[in-house]
């Protein structure tokens, strides 16, 4: 125990002597403090300012000595190189305008698969990962550490290596002799219409699913009319544009050493496919899985109380209690897929990244290539966050 | 057993599942087993036997060729080096593991000695030993070293981006936003390749070092800005007494920050940034793109020439095997360090 203080001096520690001289102090120091946060602030907008600024000069002064002009004319060129995939129709003539266009919708298309595919699957696995039964728990874990657990790359340039070394067209593993597996591709049945149609039908179903989300409607409803407006456009696009006395489903047929009809898809692309969905599939599992083991126990055991059956108490308790904590990562998730599409690179998948520094290298035009490139992918991000963000404040207005 | 049986066999329905499930299971495996042990072959001389085709796994390739994946051109007089280099970095990794290593101090102690380590036995020339310059470095030690060296500078920058992005200042406040939502904005590939490429056009000469260097910064800046917004929900979850009760004992706002709010920071973190140093781990194989001869690309090397090109499958399982024991144990540990924190929460 300290020995109390001798009450003579205790008005001394009091505010009255040492309150006006205190005051003071603090008001001169938060004077300097001010002056120093200023004077930071000044120093850190001045050394921006001059970094921009060399290398704005010094890229001047590298890329005149590269002989090479700034600007973007050089969009306007024809390229006279060819790559692996497009939707659209395309040759070597091609401006580079329209090649760059055809990497970010390759990006764009891709992406958009993957996602759905990975967001099924791992809705899928994460769901199975959450039941009582102990066999489909452990496939499901034994699913999920595997994928989760290797680099993307890795498994993308395996799954290529394995496809490489498939048998060729003559003896390719064939489902029902329409589905056709070989070194050359996946070959599948296919709607009779070119790729152009089919892009616009496919953007025009995702305008109408956004459009569709923003109103205010059931999700159920929402469902119903996205289908059914999405199995008229493709029943009409049909009937438009089938030729005349065609069928209106391709069959892939072995031609020599060719393929003709159905859609052919790349290995590239089926790679690329398989393992990305793979990769991230088991992410979103976790996910899910983690947003279901939140929902507390209390909300089931009142639906059973409540005599619902486990279906019901399923979709109507359990599920969207639980899309409450998974979309947030999900969308992070989303996005992160967009962003591994640039790794197709490394097998010669024609995506956004593969274009623009296949540009890069022909033409010089670094900072032009590259700004398009990091503006496409802000693009992408920015508007996926707001389609997450969307969903998000739709599933947080029906719990209030 | 009384418990297997309920979770397994608890209806007529789920008795049927398990056992399709479980019958299923239990035959890829021994299809596995199969192939990897029971009809492999294993040695170097032996890689006759793997062209006859009821052989399984041909191991003979790693036999022959694991020292090219697992120290890449390394000279191979020199490669007793890689392997302590590469010991020094795991075990850094496995003894920051250990709760006796968790106060600053000795972490910061700790990485910096095992990164000096590193470089010392690979570099050489500063202790004595034969040098060796950075692009001979490959295989399993050039991995580990993107790895260590990104967690190592991206740390302090992530920290130095979270402090910039609460800061009262607003330029400062801003500048740290902009930065981190920009690169967390793109691809990680567009960040190295900028680095890697597009540097050497905005930077003067003497300021753009080795490509290694301008790769390892840029992946330590896209490190930083993640780990930015792990430090910043740590920093949230700290109550605002913390503060006052630092200023009420007369501390200085620093001294608050790094003895008082930074420990339980790092607490709140800890997790998430296991989860971040994991994540970082997978994509060091990304290099590979832009040029860098790491473990993916010299297993690419290892059955690219002549008589290993068929044994492609057994090469990337060894390889996978490596990313998969690392990455599983510590991504488990982090799984553990979560759960431990929850009861203590309770």
């Amino acid at each position: 125990m300290r020995p109390r203080a001798v009450t003579g001096a205790g008005p001394k520690l009091s505010n009255s002597r040492f309150g006006e001289p205190m005051v003071a102090a603090t008001a001169r120091s938060r004077k300097t403090a001010q002056m120093r946060r200023l004077l930071i602030q000044a120093v850190i907008i001045i050394a921006l300012v001059a970094i921009v600024w060399s290398t704005y000069t010094t890229a001047q002064t590298n890329l005149n000595a590269l002989g090479i002009t700034g600007g973007y004319a050089f969009l306007e060129r024809a390229t006279g190189w060819s790559y692996s995939f497009s939707l659209i129709p395309r040759s070597v003539d091609d401006t580079y305008l329209r090649t760059l266009t055809i990497g970010f919708i390759n990006t764009l298309f891709l992406g958009t698969l993957c996602i759905v595919l990975s967001t099924i699957i791992g809705f899928a696995v994460g769901s199975i990962r959450d039941t009582s039964n102990l066999a489909l728990q452990t496939i499901a874990s034994v699913y999920v550490q595997l994928f989760r657990n290797l680099p993307l790359i890795l498994q993308l340039v395996f799954w290529y290596a394995v496809f490489i070394h498939l048998p060729g067209p003559r003896q390719a593993y064939a489902l029902g002799e329409i589905v056709l597996f070989s070194n050359r591709g996946l070959m599948l049945p296919a709607l009779n219409i070119s790729g152009q149609t089919a892009l616009i039908l496919l953007l025009g179903s995702i305008a109408l699913g956004v459009i569709v989300l923003f109103a205010r409607i059931t999700a159920m409803r929402a469902l119903f009319v996205w289908a059914s407006a999405t199995v008229l456009a493709i029943a009409v696009s049909l009937l438009m544009f089938v030729p005349e006395g065609e069928p209106i489903a391709s069959v892939p047929t072995l031609k020599g050493l060719r393929f003709q009809g159905g859609m052919q898809m790349t290995i590239e692309l089926v790679a690329m496919i398989v393992a990305i969905v793979l990769y991230s599939s088991a992410y979103i599992a976790e996910v899910v899985r983690g947003g279901l083991a939140e929902v507390p126990r209390g909300l089931i055991e009142a639906g059973q109380a409540l005599g619902l059956s486990g279906r019901t108490i399923w979709s109507r308790i359990k599920l969207p209690m639980a899309l409450r904590s998974i979309i947030p990562p999900l969308g992070n998730q989303w996005i992160f897929v967009m962003k591994a599409t640039t790794i197709g690179v490394a097998i010669g998948f024609s995506d956004l990244f593969m274009i623009v520094s296949t540009s890069l290298t022909q033409t010089g035009q670094t900072l032009e290539l590259i700004a398009i490139l990091m503006g496409a992918f802000l693009l992408i991000n920015f508007a996926l966050a707001q389609f997450v963000n969307v969903i998000n404040r739709r599933m947080q207005l029906k719990s209030h | 057993m009384e418990a297997t049986r309920r979770r397994a066999f608890a209806t007529p329905a789920d008795t049927v599942i398990s056992v399709i499930v479980f019958g299923l299971l239990f035959y890829i495996l021994w299809l596995v087993i199969d192939w990897a042990f029971v009809r492999a072959v294993w040695s170097a001389d032996a890689v006759d036997q793997c062209k006859v085709d009821s052989i399984g796994a041909c191991w003979s390739v790693i036999d022959a060729r694991h020292r090219l994946i697992l120290f890449g051109l390394y000279p191979f007089e020199e490669h007793w080096r890689s392997t302590a280099a590469c010991a020094s970095i795991i075990a850094t990794v496995v003894l920051s593991c250990m709760p006796a290593f968790w106060s600053s101090r000795r972490l910061i102690t700790l990485w910096i000695v095992g990164f000096a380590a590193y470089y010392l036995l690979m570099e050489g020339s500063l202790i004595g030993l034969p040098q060796v310059t950075t692009d001979q470095w490959g295989g399993l030690s050039l991995t580990l070293f993107l790895f260590s060296s990104v967690v190592l500078l991206g740390m302090p920058m992530g920290l130095g981006l979270a402090l910039m992005r609460r800061s009262n200042m607003p330029v400062v406040r801003l500048t740290a936003t902009l930065i981190i939502d920009f690169v967390r904005s793109l691809p990680l590939l567009t960040t190295l390749f900028t680095a890697a490429v597009i540097l050497p056009i905005l930077l003067p000469e003497w300021l753009q070092g080795d490509k290694i260097w301008r790769v390892i910064l840029a992946f330590a800046l896209f490190f930083a800005c993640y780990q930015a917004e792990v430090f910043r929900g740590g920093f949230q979850a700290i109550p605002k007494g913390q503060w006052e009760a630092g200023k009420a004992l007369g501390l200085g706002q620093w001294t608050t920050l790094f003895d008082i709010i930074l420990p339980q920071v790092f607490r709140h973190a800890l997790p998430a940034t296991i989860n971040m140093v994991v994540l970082t781990f997978k994509e060091t194989a990304i290099v590979i793109i832009i040029g860098f001869f790491e473990m993916l690309a010299s297993a690419g090397a290892a059955f690219g020439t002549g008589e290993w090109v068929p044994y492609y499958l057994e090469v990337y399982v060894f390889v996978g095997l490596i990313y998969w024991v690392f990455i599983f144990s510590l991504g488990q540990y982090g799984e553990y360090l979560k759960n431990r924190m929850k009861v203590d929460h309770r």
